[in-house]
């Protein structure tokens, strides 16, 4: 009891701490002097009178939304005694690792650096600040000659990298066989299996009303339809975060999806937030980085030849390289087991008053990268709050995409998750599928790092992120690809090749995700 | 008689020979006996002319009505359609509505349109109520976007001028013949980028007027970002959606071709403006295509040889509604990337299934009314004989706004016309 109690409060401690550097925070105060002015508020009684003047308002609303998201994003303290870096990753192994994977991503791209002797940031002379101001809307029209440059790594890599990671305390004596793990990953994590995963995604039942199935043209609306929707705007009047959260579980009528979303994720399109934005986009006209060459080069490699996307190219230079530049990004580190790469100004190389984060938001882009922001931009068409949610949903989810943790939504553990149902349920599947030099997290490795991507028509894709919301969890992903391989299980028994195995799978477009 | 459909055809396009080719038909030439006729326009000007005197017997069917032209025309669907309009409003309809400023209410779907050079003076009054607008030009005969310019100073139009003693070409002559409308300059954008509807519309007869809307069309984007800016004017790039001319442009892509298909719309305009304005905008894009079709019905020759399949071409503007820019009778077959072959194989493979029912040999006297289970990706999208038998008062009563149900937009009746809320 003691200590829950305990725990509790070291929570609301923090969550208070967080909120008061916050615009909310300033926002309730001026609230609360003005309500002064208000008849009903009474000097003996000022305490409650101002709250339910709060609770009237719907700014203890507010209130309640932004504790609710921290409570979403930020992991409960495990031990007071603990040091930081337990709360990015609680394992030394797991830590280890992912250090030096960033070395070897920082190596490449100084190399890169160094080879084509283009500083990695460098300010832009006037002249040429004035032609991107102009040219702002339509960056996707510029030709930059890109030849040389590569992506830093791509998702194969870093598989890699995950394939030999190996827990140094962990021996297993026993051979391999089917009651050890056949996949690629082998490290001890622990992963819910399906009655645990049941349980825990219980409005994905098949007895409960779906968006996505029980919409279609064959069922009648009265059925769950028009209900679900009804509820939805009801959920949307209230403002209430955890309801919307909730509600998103069983998908999001399309019209609401936008309004929905935003409010998960406790965005709301302040002046500040469109101020901070322009701010950004100034840095970016006035400033060059390397990694804006890498980001180019990776739209014009993946969204610009999508059949679904390559509509908002612009879009996407817009917020990407903007993104790059946001130092508010730096924070998210604390409970990301990765670390922002430093780097040195030139000639200062070690020492550490002239150390600087590079790019400015700790992020370095992979091949592929520009394909989280580009299924928003259905959602979205003002780019300030475009941006906004990209980052929202960076910090909270993709960030787990490509880093090495032991957390339940990291990367690691969607793998393990992945061929544990696959090597359970599916078992002759897999043995095949191995046997001829298939292993099925090869392929489905790429669906997962990008959150299924471009490679799910986006109505689809849509209706997924809305369950990685409503759970707060990207388990959804590995459950999704092994559900992949069960449905066209059939074809993949018949196959004799890696690459005739990519075949089957390479077109999920059609596949409806149920 | 179980004999194998002969085909013949002068377009030589894969997607319509491996059509053919997988129904076992026969090759043969215009000459043999044939039973089905796959033309070109030119083709079929010649097979129903006057001179030719040419019979189609009962087991023969082509592609085109004789007289199409009144719909795929630029200046002869306007004309259509303008005598339409002042026909429903001489009987009183309710359909020919207009509000206070004069515009009809549910029929104001073409841009203001004059034909050059005959209407040229009417053209010149109307120019001048609106000096700052701007104008597109396009030749009546052409296609392709061949030939089209903007123009926003009646200088660059002298030419057509009645008066001009400077006109030197043969007024008479149709080729020369343009038509100049009201150029949209507010169409809506997305990605910052115009683009325009090309949606597929089969016709098996006008009287009873039976047509069907292919559920896959699809959209056409410029490549490079939309600028009203008078400065360029002269860009096509910037302008002018048709494939034909996009696709000499630097950025254009051949993997996805600037294409979207119309399901990726609806998502877009759902998710950011709302469910109730999309059903409404895509109602009236149905609306637009039945009234058109209505329009020419009086006037087109209902050979029960033929039937048809145009191609439309909509724009939408940024107050979500739609504008007729124009009907193609022989819409492109020829595919831009590997998407777009396989769209144009399905749509000439569900074509002939409704036009050549079972893929037997065709008897012009059967009643044109397929089993739904043919209709393949196809709508019914107008079904006169059907809405006849409801009564056309319905028709008025959800153009007013009054919904039939609750879902206006879709209706579940098997055998119904499904796109339509008014019959």
């Amino acid at each position: 009891m003691l200590q829950e109690e305990s725990d509790l409060s070291l929570i609301i401690a923090q969550i208070v701490q967080k909120l008061k550097g916050s615009n909310l925070y300033s926002q309730l105060e001026r609230q609360a002097w003005a309500s002064l002015q208000r008849p009903e508020i009474k000097l003996e009684s000022l305490k409650e009178d101002i709250k339910e003047f709060f609770k009237i308002s719907g700014w203890e609303k507010k209130l309640q939304n932004a504790v609710y998201s921290e409570l979403s994003v930020f992991p409960l303290p495990s031990h007071p005694a603990a040091p930081p870096e337990h709360l990015k990753e609680p394992l030394v192994y797991m830590r280890k690792a992912q250090g030096s994977w960033e070395k070897r991503i920082l190596k490449s791209l100084n190399s890169m650096c160094t080879e084509l002797s283009i500083p990695l940031a460098r300010k832009r002379p006037v002249g040429e600040q004035k032609e991107l101001l102009n040219k702002w809307n339509e960056m996707g029209t510029d030709e930059p000659d890109l030849s040389l440059f590569r992506p830093v790594y791509a998702p194969k890599d870093f598989l890699e990298v995950l394939i030999n990671l190996r827990n140094p305390n962990y021996e297993n004596g026993d051979s391999l066989s089917f009651r050890t793990h056949l996949g690629l990953i082998q490290v001890p994590l622990k992963v819910k299996d399906i009655p645990e995963l049941k349980e825990c995604f219980v409005e994905l039942g098949l007895n409960i009303g779906q968006l996505g199935i029980d919409d279609s043209t064959q069922v009648p609306p009265e059925l769950f339809e028009n209900e679900h929707v009804r509820i939805g705007q009801k959920v949307l009047a209230e403002q209430d975060s955890a309801a919307a959260q909730q509600y998103i579980r069983q998908g999001s009528p399309t019209a609401l999806r936008a309004e929905l979303w935003a409010l998960i994720l406790n965005i709301s399109s302040q002046p500040e937030d469109v101020l901070y934005y322009e701010q950004l986009k100034t840095n970016v006209i006035q400033h060059d980085l390397l990694v804006d060459s890498l980001i180019y080069k990776d739209v014009k490699l993946t969204a610009s030849n999508d059949d679904y996307y390559f509509v908002f190219e612009d879009y996407l230079y817009q917020v990407l390289l903007c993104f790059s530049r946001d130092t508010s990004v730096l924070s998210h580190f604390a409970y990301n087991s990765a670390s922002p790469p430093k780097s040195y100004i030139r000639g200062k190389l070690g020492l550490e008053e002239y150390a600087v984060f590079y790019p400015p938001n700790g992020v370095i882009p992979f091949h592929g990268f520009s394909m989280y922001v580009a299924p928003l931009c259905f959602l979205y068409h003002e780019p300030s709050k475009l941006y906004q949610i990209f980052r929202e949903m960076y910090v909270r989810f993709f960030f787990r995409l490509h880093s090495i943790s032991s957390h339940p939504s990291g990367i690691v553990s969607l793998c393990l998750l992945f061929e544990t149902l696959l090597q359970t349920y599916l078992p002759q599947l897999f043995y095949h599928l191995r046997e001829i030099g298939a292993q099925p997290l090869r392929i489905s490795f790429k669906w997962m790092v990008r959150a299924f991507s471009g490679y799910l028509a986006t109505d689809q894709l849509l209706l997924l992120w809305d369950r990685i919301l409503g759970y707060n969890s990207l388990e959804i992903l590995a459950v999704l690809a092994a559900a992949v391989f069960a449905f066209r299980a059939v074809n993949l028994m018949e196959v004799t090749s890696l690459a005739a195995a990519e075949a089957v799978l390479a077109d999920l477009s059609t596949l409806k995700k149920t | 008689m179980a004999g194998k459909v002969k085909w013949v055809t002068d377009i030589e396009k894969s997607v319509l020979i491996n059509n053919f080719e997988k129904r076992g038909w026969v090759q043969v030439t215009e000459n043999e006996d044939w039973n089905f006729y796959w033309m070109s326009v030119q083709t079929i000007r010649n097979v129903f002319s006057v001179e030719t005197g040419y019979r189609l017997s009962d087991d023969q069917i082509v592609n085109h009505f004789p007289n199409h032209y009144e719909l795929t025309r630029k200046d002869l669907m306007v004309k259509n359609i303008k005598r339409y309009r002042k026909e429903l409003e001489k009987e009183g309809s309710p359909l020919a509505g207009k509000d206070e400023s004069g515009k009809y209410l549910y029929l104001d779907f073409v841009p203001v349109t004059y034909m050059l050079p005959a209407d040229y003076n009417l053209f010149v009054e109307e120019f001048r109520k609106s000096p700052s607008s701007t104008w597109i030009m396009k030749p009546c005969g052409k296609a392709q976007g061949k030939g089209i310019f903007l123009i926003n100073k009646l200088s660059q139009i002298k030419k057509w001028s009645r008066d001009s003693k400077t006109s030197s070409f043969v007024s008479q002559s149709n080729k020369e013949a343009y038509v100049i409308s009201l150029y949209i300059n507010n169409p809506l954008l997305i990605g910052g980028r115009k683009f325009d509807l090309r949606l597929y519309v089969l016709v098996s007869t006008y009287r009873p007027l039976r047509c069907y809307m292919y559920k896959l069309g699809f959209c056409r984007f410029c490549t490079v970002k939309y600028t009203p800016s008078t400065s360029e004017l002269d860009n096509m790039f910037v302008h002018l959606t048709n494939v034909a001319i996009q696709k000499h442009g630097e950025d254009y892509n051949h993997i996805h071709g600037g294409k979207w298909t119309v399901s990726n719309l609806r998502l877009y305009l759902e998710s950011t403006r709302g469910k109730e304005v999309t059903s409404k905008l895509f109602d009236e894009i149905h609306w637009i295509i039945v009234q058109s079709l209505k329009a020419v019905a009086p006037v087109m020759n209902n050979d029960k040889h033929c039937f048809e399949c145009y191609g439309y071409d909509i724009i939408i503007d940024d107050k979500l509604k739609p504008w007729l820019i124009e009907v193609n009778a022989s819409p492109s077959l020829t595919s831009s990337t590997a998407n777009d072959r396989i769209l144009k194989y399905n749509l000439i493979n569900d074509t002939l299934n409704i036009a050549v029912p079972n893929g037997e040999i065709p008897d012009c006297k059967w009643n044109k009314s397929p089993p739904k289970e043919v209709l393949g990706n196809y709508e019914i999208l107008y079904d006169e004989e059907l809405a006849q038998g409801d009564g056309a008062d319905r028709e008025l009563r959800s153009r007013q706004g009054q919904s039939l149900g609750p879902r206006a937009g879709r209706s579940r009746d098997s055998g119904r016309a499904v796109l339509t809320t008014w019959k």
